[in-house]
């Protein structure tokens, strides 16, 4: 292979990983607007890929990757219907019929929400809506996504079948959400979005350095989605938001694998740049859920040290979350910032409050009691509630760095 | 697209409990049958007055009362053919039941296409 060539190759790799990014979602959702099958339109964009890593390296990139993508996944399709048979034609004709008459000519920006908001539609079971965002809009592999959620390949394969069989079954429409419920959409979107991000940022049950990069992925999507629709305010602060954990990263696990509490961790290995980037992004947008999440963490993101944390503000907005998406995990969060605030008693007097019926398998709850009882100097009491949190935990990270807190506490 | 909804009652005292006016469909119905979204429906006796029927072995097994006992009980459905799930969704959560029970939105069976 001369030198020419084995250039061409590489390129031509570089592409088609750019162009899977770029174009799977478009081509997908053009697809399924123009046959209604899912499956279908997954496999004919596969189809598509596999074809550019078979010509690309050998006749050089074509003048335009997208379209030559689009095209060979549109004619693959087209081909695969006329071969099929007379029953499945019926069936096809069908749908297409029932997609074309008053559906006013749509963009490839409308194909694309549709895609997003028909993986996100409310009447899925959040498992499913995160599963089908990833593997339809995202184009990860079924095995990729089973991977990051630890779970067995046919499961995850069993959830994207049944997902996919009801919206053809059920009939989970194929649209842009009527303006009256777009808001309320959107926020269904965001909040799949933030799962996946959470899910790879706090990755629970395990390590494996081949797992998927869920966070990566959620922040790429949500770009996506901010393009696609640029008046969104919360897509924003959601963008925001993730941006300021992202920054932090590095900072977060040790060489171990050991989480780092927020107190301990070396501030400078955060992306400074990135903070004040997104911290900037913050000013001025209308208080949305995102938007306090994402003012929060700026808080935490600007503090030049643990203890020059703004605690009071934190305690603040966290009591504007209460008000706008109360939670059970919110009221611990606040009662842990006014514990920063106002001392550790008036903290556990807000956690003694709290409604934890719904908390009752959350290792943070004894967690953030047991870091409080420590501050007061009620050890025995710390030592109990160290003890629930870590029966609790399930990641390794957290079970280790709860069990080094007892370990402190047992022998001063 | 057509549905069938299954028309709950959270206990049987709801169900049972004639003439509350909140609970009263009549308009519901009224208002889809304009839309023409609607094309039959029926309240239901009480599940005791349900007799399960089932054939094993040649041999006709009967059982007095619902197949499945359940807090919650059907009282009543309605076939709704309308453009999509979200339509239908929209349509159900404006059923009286829908506040005081529940409504289960059953997409009719369509055969799987073959490839």
């Amino acid at each position: 292979m001369g030198h020419g060539r084995g250039e061409t190759v590489l390129d031509a790799a570089t592409a088609i990983l750019t162009a899977h990014r770029r174009d799977w979602s478009p081509i997908v959702a053009a697809l399924i607007r123009l046959t209604g099958d899912w499956d279908l339109a997954e496999e004919c964009a596969q189809d598509a890929f596999v074809k550019a890593w078979e010509r690309w390296p050998v006749d050089g990139l074509p003048d335009n990757p997208s379209g030559w993508l689009m095209t060979t996944a549109r004619n693959r399709a087209i081909d695969r219907l006329r071969r099929s048979s007379l029953e499945r034609r019926k069936y096809e004709q069908a749908r297409m019929a029932d997609h074309a008459p008053d559906a006013p000519p749509s963009s490839d920006v409308d194909d694309q929400l549709s895609l997003i908001f028909a993986c996100c539609h409310p009447a899925l079971s959040m498992e499913a809506r995160v599963a089908l965002t990833l593997r339809s809009v995202g184009g990860l592999t079924t095995s990729e996504i089973a991977r990051a959620f630890l779970v067995a390949e046919r499961t995850m394969v069993q959830r994207l079948f049944r997902a996919k069989r009801k919206i053809r079954d059920a009939a989970i429409p194929f649209r842009v959400p009527a303006r009256d419920e777009l808001d309320e959409r959107v926020d269904g979107v965001l909040a799949v979005l933030y799962l996946v991000f959470n899910e790879g940022y706090h990755a629970s049950g395990g390590y494996d350095v081949e797992r998927l990069d869920l966070s990566t992925e959620a922040i790429r999507l949500a770009t996506q989605l901010a393009e696609l629709l640029p008046t969104s305010t919360e897509i924003e602060s959601l963008l925001t938001l993730m941006d300021l954990h992202d920054a932090r990263r590095a900072a977060r696990v040790d060489d171990l694998g050991d989480i780092v509490p927020l107190e301990l961790q070396d501030r400078a290995r955060w992306d400074r740049v990135r903070i004040a980037r997104a911290a900037a992004r913050l000013d001025g947008a209308p208080l949305g859920r995102y938007q306090v999440e994402a003012s929060i963490a700026a808080c935490h993101a600007t503090a030049p040290t643990f203890d020059d944390t703004d605690w009071v503000e934190i305690a603040r907005l966290y009591g504007c979350l209460t008000q706008i998406a109360p939670s059970p995990v919110v009221a611990l969060n606040r009662a842990i910032a006014i514990g920063m605030a106002d001392g550790p008693a008036h903290g556990l007097r807000e956690l003694d409050a709290i409604d934890a019926t719904s908390l009752r398998a959350y290792p943070y709850l004894p967690a953030a009691r047991a870091d409080m009882l420590r501050r007061l100097g009620r050890i025995p009491e710390a030592t109990g509630a160290y003890r629930a949190a870590i029966r609790l935990a399930s990641n390794e990270a957290d079970k280790r760095f709860l069990e080094r807190r007892l370990q402190e506490i047992d022998r001063p | 697209m057509r549905y069938m909804f299954l028309i709950c009652a959270e206990t049987a005292e709801i169900a049972e409990d004639d003439g509350h006016p909140d609970r009263d469909p009549t308009s519901w119905v009224k208002e889809m049958d304009g839309r023409g979204v609607r094309s039959i429906g029926e309240r239901l006796a009480s599940p005791e007055d349900a007799t399960t029927v089932r054939v094993r072995d040649g041999q006709l097994l009967l059982t007095d009362g619902p197949f499945v006992e359940t807090k919650e009980l059907i009282c009543g459905f309605d076939l709704i053919d309308c453009a999509d799930l979200d339509e239908a969704i929209e349509i159900a959560s404006k059923h009286p039941m829908a506040r005081w029970g529940m409504v289960e939105v059953r997409p009719f069976w369509t055969p799987p296409p073959r490839s």
